[in-house]
């Protein structure tokens, strides 16, 4: 029965192991990551003076886009995915996932659809320059020549996502250990379970909107050009109708990755567990009515704009509601300040600021004088990269011991998280002055009494930037040169099934089924 | 491994994919018109209106209607607005011809797209007739004066003085062509 993993290539190409094409997504996901930040590591140089000094303005506006669309469906998509088919059949006692060979395509259609993107780059007429939210008519009517092949990518990336949610939800739903019943699942598997539902009902949606700007480019009809007949608003509905659960989809299954680290490093079962449950799925169904949100200044009816108002305030009370577990959770726990809590704390103070940044962008009046400034962009990196990006380093610090049997640097990782803490906080919270004084987001020169901050958040992502290759160098220290560990459960307040199993991880694990109590 | 629940949820899943592509695709544009119909917001006129009895002339007060004509893309036609603005009573009708020009050296054929400023006036500029309800073929070099009668509805709120109503001509030839293809 038990028997390795082939060897070479093959094992990489033919990979049906749920930890194999888990290790893939993660270093596909941080290949992109890096590719992401150097996008915006370019954005920041530009912007560090006012003026053009780096780069022209239309390669300034591909940058903006492509640092989007990679970070976005390149990076953060992939690296939970990644998560999940490491994590996911450990945590329920599954052997392996529901559907392992689509698991592999689901996989490695990814890299085809990023090199389609990113090949645009080198193009004539040069990379997508519409921002990532690819807005009718700059995508249409007055979109580079490459535009098909951005179309076409997003098809591609599209149907992985897809592929991989279905294999998620099926193997939660049928491949769970006899007594592992739905409200005994760890925090993450539901939020993945959520998530994935999210995936499937919205990925088609973005599919169809690409199709539709396929067609208008290419065939002759006018889904959104308003001399034929359409109406490029028709796209924005569209495309935020995806939009908003996508950045859930992206959110979400961090919120399981914080449930997780909280309780082991605080020595204390989660608090309200089943309240979490409910409040991850009101969030998850909330998303699907509050889209127009985004689009306050598109001229809607003002009943309109009080419905998506408050019902866009609305998702604070579950929010809060997480919020308040987290911190429970901590209240009187024996508290220990590993890296990943260090991460998941940052992430829960974080988190809370951007939530709230949301809350006032919330407010329609108010969200006229905002809309499409830096306060927008400090809004979404602070849920982004201080929710998205800090729970998923969180969650590599926490299992990596697991997955290779080595203990990561201590000290250096907490090196690591003190410079991503300050450095990101450096680059983006004086962007929420440069957008409340004005600053316009996704241009490549600004007015001289923007020049200060701009400079401040240049060099805090500068220092961003070299954290995340000192992440990148503890993490390859630990899996060569690791302290070694043996014993299953590697932290000695982590309950769930994946501390039960060897460590580290053997090939196959729950060939037969745990028994849960 | 994979036994028939896993394939059962897996078919379920996959089914809703095409599901909600289409639904994109095919159902959210015809409801948004729908919605922007009913509440007349998005500029989009509607279609010949019948005229059951005249309705009131508000001589009270009256309402300057302007024009703007646009070139979709490379249509070559000429097309002009005849005036730059009428000012009209409510209720009052009103006839006005825009004039086209094929000059190119080949027959082609032209739809005008209407669309009013601001939105919330466009359910009450009502056009009894318009040379945008039908396609304006026009042979090489020939000239065509196209009306639209309209009337702006009396029952438009008095904060709107101004309404704009413009026309985006745009070239249909190829489309025509296909379609007389797909017919004979």
């Amino acid at each position: 029965m038990a028997h390795g993993p082939a060897k070479g290539i093959r094992r990489w190409l033919f990979a049906t192991n749920h930890k194999d094409i888990g290790t893939m997504y993660l270093w596909f996901s941080f290949a992109m990551f890096l590719l992401g930040g150097f996008f915006a590591m370019v954005i920041r140089a530009e912007l560090f003076e006012p003026g053009m000094q780096i780069v022209r303005p239309e390669f300034f506006n591909q940058m903006t886009t492509m640092h989007g669309l990679v970070m976005v469906f390149g990076a953060i998509m992939p690296v939970f995915v990644g998560l999940a088919n490491w994590m996911i059949p450990m945590m329920i006692g599954a052997p392996d996932m529901a559907l392992p060979r689509m698991n592999n395509l689901s996989f490695w259609i990814l890299p085809f659809g990023f090199s389609l993107l990113a090949s645009t780059l080198f193009m004539e007429g040069g990379g997508p320059n519409f921002g990532w939210t690819f807005y009718a008519p700059l995508s249409t009517t007055y979109a580079p020549s490459t535009v098909n092949f951005f179309i076409f990518g997003i098809h591609i990336i599209g149907a992985s996502s897809i592929m991989g949610a279905i294999n998620i939800v099926a193997t939660i739903l049928n491949l769970r250990a006899p007594g592992m019943t739905l409200m005994k699942m760890p925090l993450f598997v539901w939020t993945w379970l959520i998530t994935a539902f999210l995936l499937i009902a919205v990925m088609p949606v973005l599919a169809g909107a690409v199709t539709m700007m396929l067609m208008d480019i290419n065939f002759g009809t006018s889904f959104f050009d308003a001399a034929g007949g359409g109406d490029p608003v028709l796209f924005q509905h569209i495309f935020w109708f995806f939009g908003h659960p996508e950045v859930y989809i992206i959110i979400i299954p961090a919120f399981g990755v914080i449930s997780a680290i909280i309780p082991t490093f605080s020595r204390k079962p989660l608090f309200g567990y089943s309240s979490m449950v409910y409040a991850t799925a009101a969030i998850a169904f909330l998303s699907f009515i509050v889209w127009a949100h985004h689009m306050f200044t598109v001229g809607m009816p003002l009943a309109g704009e009080l419905y998506f108002m408050y019902a866009t305030m609305l998702i604070a009370v579950p929010t809060g509601v997480k919020v308040f577990n987290w911190v429970s959770t901590m209240f009187r726990g024996a508290m220990t300040f590993e890296t990943p809590m260090l991460f998941a704390i940052a992430f829960v103070v974080l988190f809370t600021l951007g939530g709230f940044t949301g809350l006032m962008l919330a407010i329609a009046p108010a969200d006229i004088q905002y809309h499409d400034s830096y306060f927008v962009v400090a809004h979404f990196h602070y849920v982004m990269v201080a929710g998205a990006l800090f729970s998923s380093t969180a969650a590599v610090y926490y299992w990596l011991p697991k997955w290779c049997g080595r203990m990561y640097n201590e000290t250096m990782g907490k090196v690591q998280f003190w410079i991503s803490f300050i450095g990101f906080n450096i680059t983006f919270f004086p962007q929420h002055f440069l957008g409340l004084a004005g600053m316009p987001r996704r241009y490549a020169d600004y007015s001289l009494q923007f020049a200060d901050w701009n400079m401040v958040s240049s060099i805090g992502a500068f220092i961003y930037g070299a954290s995340q290759l000192l992440f990148l160098y503890n993490v390859i220290s630990t899996i060569v040169a690791g302290k070694k560990v043996s014993e299953p459960k590697v932290w000695e307040g982590a309950e769930g099934l994946e501390w039960t199993v060897a460590t580290p991880a053997p090939y196959h694990t729950f060939s037969t089924p745990p028994a849960v109590k | 491994m994979a036994g028939s629940p896993v394939r059962k949820t897996a078919l379920w899943l996959l089914l809703a994919v095409p599901v909600m592509f289409a639904f994109a695709v095919f159902a959210m544009p015809p409801l948004y018109d729908v919605f922007c119909e009913i509440t007349g917001i998005g500029g989009k006129t509607s279609g010949p209106y019948v005229v059951d009895e005249a309705p009131a002339v508000d001589a009270e007060r009256s309402v300057k209607v302007q024009f703007v004509t646009t070139n979709n893309g490379a249509m070559p036609w000429e097309f002009r607005a005849p005036v730059e603005s009428v000012r009209v009573h409510p209720g009052e009708s009103k006839r006005v011809a825009f004039h086209a020009r094929n000059g190119t050296d080949r027959d082609m054929v032209a739809q005008a797209i209407p669309s009013v400023t601001p939105t919330s006036a466009a359910k009450y500029l009502q056009k009894t007739e318009c040379f945008c309800f039908n396609r304006q073929p026009l042979q090489a070099g020939e000239t065509a004066e196209m009306p639209v009668v309209f009337f702006v509805d009396p029952e438009l709120p008095a904060a709107i003085t101004t309404i704009t109503l413009s026309y985006t001509l745009f070239d249909v030839t190829d489309r025509q062509a296909a379609e007389v293809a797909a017919v004979n």
